[in-house]
């Protein structure tokens, strides 16, 4: 006995929420999207450079198996290959979709679509649409959703924000909790199954390059529902973004494919504009240092070099944690036409013309690698994913799926430049398939359980909101999270050492504590944004514990997550076959034997709770260590 | 140097209340813009005159300039607030909501107006599914293709919006930001075969014939798009259009 009418909801108006919400309608199901703004605001329009996916029209004998390999390697092995192997397979499908939706790629001469190279790759394998290709996808699925919207199919509620899910009495997700942003009103809402595509998680650093809304507390919400989280210490550091009190505002990945060059002034005393340095008095320490992929090695290697030559040997511009990015040796048609969206942000905010003098910039938390676990299904056959399956992308809590920067399944240590876009809109689609799976072999529909669970669920919220307005302390939620920032930038950062990460997971608790004294400044019971801000404050305290303690329980160095205390070090000027380089690979596999494994954090009262699950290496096992030199 | 940033802003607290000004002085900052000054006043909600507050409520979110989420009339101004820089704008800052959408709350205002008029001009393209048939697109020339961009571009922030004096609440008319968008779906290699459709729907009441050519959209616009070439074309394509459901029934 099938459910008749089943009701579907997606939490998340980004890439991965749209698509999930296209491919569920397709399947011929009603949907509800809830999110906190007008969907076409979603953070999603702020990926600049591009999307990858093998076309292969550049000459180059590009192929999938090396986009699968470039991913799976660029990630330090760090994430199950079956998922990995299909994305990067169906990538160009993907793209000729986007390409009907209407997606206005940069063309050639001959208007066909152009590709431009990235980071830690060596083929041109970046489709793009000027610099602003995150907001073109995105507004492609918004028109999209909006046919199905004209249509009666889907069902937007915008200026709502998702406060938890509902549970039946098997453990099963069958609805949510959210808040209407104007009214302030709670509400309870059935649905069969929940696809969550909130996004990442940056403002648990205060500053990133994330827009204001890329709390993770959506993610931290369900994580404290019972939902694993994994790889929390994987935290990526965009090289290149302009350092601001507000924000990082990031200059894409492209500027550097597109021949942009790194460098600092060789005297650090050298107070000249940049534009006068001579080229003999500038250190293109990039290029020096990785000369086979130069310019673009992948983001955090390109971050910890600029660290090292800021910080370790205090090189940077007048001594500061600035470096140059350097595109103004190329053509100004070029740039306008090519990069026009970064240039135009840069001048706008730096009150310089990029195309004219080189860039400051330094590295800042950009996307979060880890996220909700999900599962997935192993196709024997092809070795890939098997489709469409109930099992993909759905998370450790039955009926709830995941979606985009808020799962941790396709980056393993370290995301490759482009792959976000693509494992968003991938992702979304392949969640929404699974729902469509998932709901046809319900037994019984939302609509019949018991209105308890929902009236319980609703009472549960009402007291935490009533608890905050109540609340009589001198804490500003404002305040609090600007001083979470700070903590987590200074002892979570690009560098670690486990006496800094053991420092902050105690000044997380300290933070706890200050979060008993809040008060919100505001009583209204109309558009009440402190309210709603502490309680994000709050899920991002957790989120912070989490990814601390993740953190803090790996010892080793692997992509992104850096402990020098267990550096194993690439013996200089020695390549495969050498001795000594071959000394080095053994010993990286043994450390592989102990360290290739998922972080899984569960949630407890006392805190996260680490274990380690294995990962499956079929496609590529493990014999290459990551060398871009 | 100044040592403080002082503004005025205009505050709402429900759509049915009234309005009043409220000033602040905040410390001053190189680089500050208008969100990073409203995220300040909520570090410490206290206005001129020393009385604690609620904080200002006004939407924001990419803090870039890529979202269209933060726009409010600055100085009499419409433009993002995210993209003005404090120093390069008189103080004191005169901060008001968007004058021609319902008010929510100091300044934030609702533009679903404009989501409505985007559904209402089909604003998509037509697809069997979101799934793959092995086939790209049509080819774009590069030419069309710069056309496109620039109008692909368009954040639904309302600027053009608040600034067309034939746009305003009690009005019918669809408004500049929407009609470049019905030009930029009937340009493309499969949208234009709907074209017909978009334009009958742009050629009845509040639509095209309502733009008075003021050319203060144009202005407006952040982005700078080029939004008064894409109405004039349009207008071609209407008068066309016109003529051909004349002629040829």
């Amino acid at each position: 006995m099938a459910v008749k009418k089943p009701k579907i909801i997606v939490v998340g108006g980004g890439l991965g929420g749209l698509w999930a919400t296209i491919r569920i309608a397709e399947a011929g199901y009603d949907v509800d999207i809830f999110s906190l703004f007008q969907v076409k605001r979603s953070h999603s329009a702020c990926a600049q450079g591009g999307i990858n996916a093998c076309l292969d029209t550049k000459g180059q004998r590009d192929s999938i198996r090396q986009h699968i390999i470039d991913t799976i390697k660029g990630g330090a092995y760090l994430a199950n290959q079956p998922p990995i192997k299909t994305m990067c397979e169906e990538a160009p499908g993907l793209i000729r979709t986007f390409d009907r939706m209407g997606v206005t790629w940069s063309r050639t001469a001959e208007g066909v679509m152009d590709l431009r190279l990235f980071g830690g790759v060596k083929n041109k394998r970046t489709c793009f649409s000027g610099a602003t290709t995150g907001q073109q996808l995105l507004y492609v699925c918004d028109e999209q959703v909006r046919k199905y919207e004209e249509a009666g199919k889907v069902h937007k509620y915008e200026w709502w924000e998702f406060l938890s899910i509902v549970k039946d009495s098997n453990g099963a997700c069958k609805g949510i909790v959210a808040i209407d942003l104007r009214t302030m009103e709670t509400k309870a809402f059935r649905a069969d199954a929940v696809v969550l595509a909130t996004g990442g998680l940056g403002l648990v650093y205060g500053k990133s390059t994330n827009s204001t809304n890329s709390t993770g507390a959506a993610a931290a919400r369900v994580y404290q529902q019972g939902a694993k989280f994994i790889n929390g210490e994987f935290i990526q550091f965009h090289p290149t973004a302009m350092p601001g009190d507000d924000k990082n505002r990031l200059m894409s990945e492209a500027a550097r494919g597109e021949g942009g060059r790194i460098w600092v002034p060789k005297n650090v005393e050298d107070t000249r504009p940049g534009k006068e340095i001579p080229e003999e008095e500038r250190w293109y320490f990039l290029e020096e240092w990785y000369p086979a992929y130069g310019n673009t090695v992948p983001r955090d290697v390109a971050s910890r070099a600029i660290w090292k030559v800021c910080r370790e040997l205090n090189n940077g511009i007048g001594g500061k944690d600035l470096v140059y990015l350097d595109l103004s040796h190329r053509d100004e048609a070029f740039l306008r036409a090519r990069l026009g969206g970064i240039m135009e942000i840069y001048e706008k905010f730096a009150g310089e013309d990029p195309t004219k003098v080189p860039m400051k910039i330094f590295p800042a938390v950009h996307y979060s690698m880890g996220g909700l676990w999900v599962d997935w299904e192993k196709d024997e056959a092809s070795g890939g994913m098997k489709q469409p399956s109930a099992r993909n992308h759905q998370t450790s809590i039955p009926g709830l799926f995941a979606a985009g920067e808020c799962d941790g399944a396709y980056h393993g240590a370290n995301r490759l430049g482009a792959n976000s876009l693509l494992s968003a809109s991938f992702s979304g689609r392949v969640a929404g398939e699974s729902v469509a799976v998932y709901v046809k072999g319900l037994k019984e529909g939302a609509d019949s359980l018991p209105g308890n669970i929902y009236s319980d669920e609703k009472q549960r919220q009402d007291s935490i909101n009533q608890g905050l307005m109540n609340s009589q302390g001198d804490e500003n939620p404002f305040l609090l999270h600007h001083d979470l920032g700070e903590l987590m930038r200074n002892g979570v950062s690009i560098i670690r050492d486990n006496k800094t990460l053991d420092e902050a997971l105690a000044g997380l608790q300290e933070l706890k504590a200050r979060f008993n004294k809040i008060s919100l400044d505001d009583t209204a019971n109309w558009s009440n944004q402190p309210l709603i801000y502490a309680r994000q404050v709050y899920d991002m305290i957790v989120l912070g514990e989490v990814l601390a303690k993740s953190a803090r329980m790996r010892d080793e160095c692997r992509g992104s997550h850096w402990k020098p205390e267990f550096e194993l070090k690439i013996p200089e000027g020695k390549f495969s076959g050498d001795p000594e380089f071959e000394e080095y690979r053994a010993k990286w596999k043994a450390n592989n034997e102990q360290w290739l494994k998922t972080t899984v954090a569960e949630h407890t009262q006392s805190g996260p709770q680490i274990s380690y699950e294995k990962i499956e290496i079929s496609v590529l096992p493990p014999d290459e260590p990551r060398d871009y030199r | 140097m100044p040592d403080v940033i002082r503004l005025k802003i205009k505050r709402q607290e429900n759509p049915n209340s009234k309005s009043y000004w409220e000033e602040f002085e905040i410390p001053y900052r190189p680089q500050h813009n208008i969100i990073s000054v409203l995220m300040a006043i909520q570090q410490n909600p206290i206005n001129a005159k020393g009385e604690k507050v609620a904080p200002v409520v006004y939407e924001a979110n990419c803090m870039e300039e890529v979202c269209g989420a933060c726009t409010m009339i600055i100085n009499g101004k419409v433009r993002q607030a995210c993209s003005t820089l404090v120093d390069n704008i008189k103080q004191p800052i005169v901060l008001e909501p968007m004058s021609k959408f319902p008010l929510v709350r100091d300044l934030m205002v609702d533009r679903d107006r404009m989501f409505a008029a985007l559904r209402k001009i089909r604003g998509w393209i037509d697809l069997d599914g979101a799934y793959d048939i092995h086939v790209h697109a049509p080819r774009v020339s590069p030419k069309d293709w710069e056309k496109n961009y620039d109008l692909s571009r368009c954040m639904t922030c309302g600027c053009c919006m608040e600034a067309c004096p034939q746009f305003f609440p009690t009005s019918k008319f669809i408004g500049p930001a929407p009609l470049g968008q019905t030009w930029l779906f009937n340009n493309h290699p499969t949208g234009k075969y709907y074209k017909e459709e978009r334009l009958h729907e742009i050629m009845g009441v509040g639509g095209i014939t309502d733009c008075g050519n003021a050319q203060n959209c144009v202005k407006a616009c952040p982005k700078d798009i080029k939004l008064t070439d894409a109405i004039a074309r349009l207008g071609r394509d209407t008068t066309v259009q016109m003529l051909k459901d004349v002629f040829i029934k």
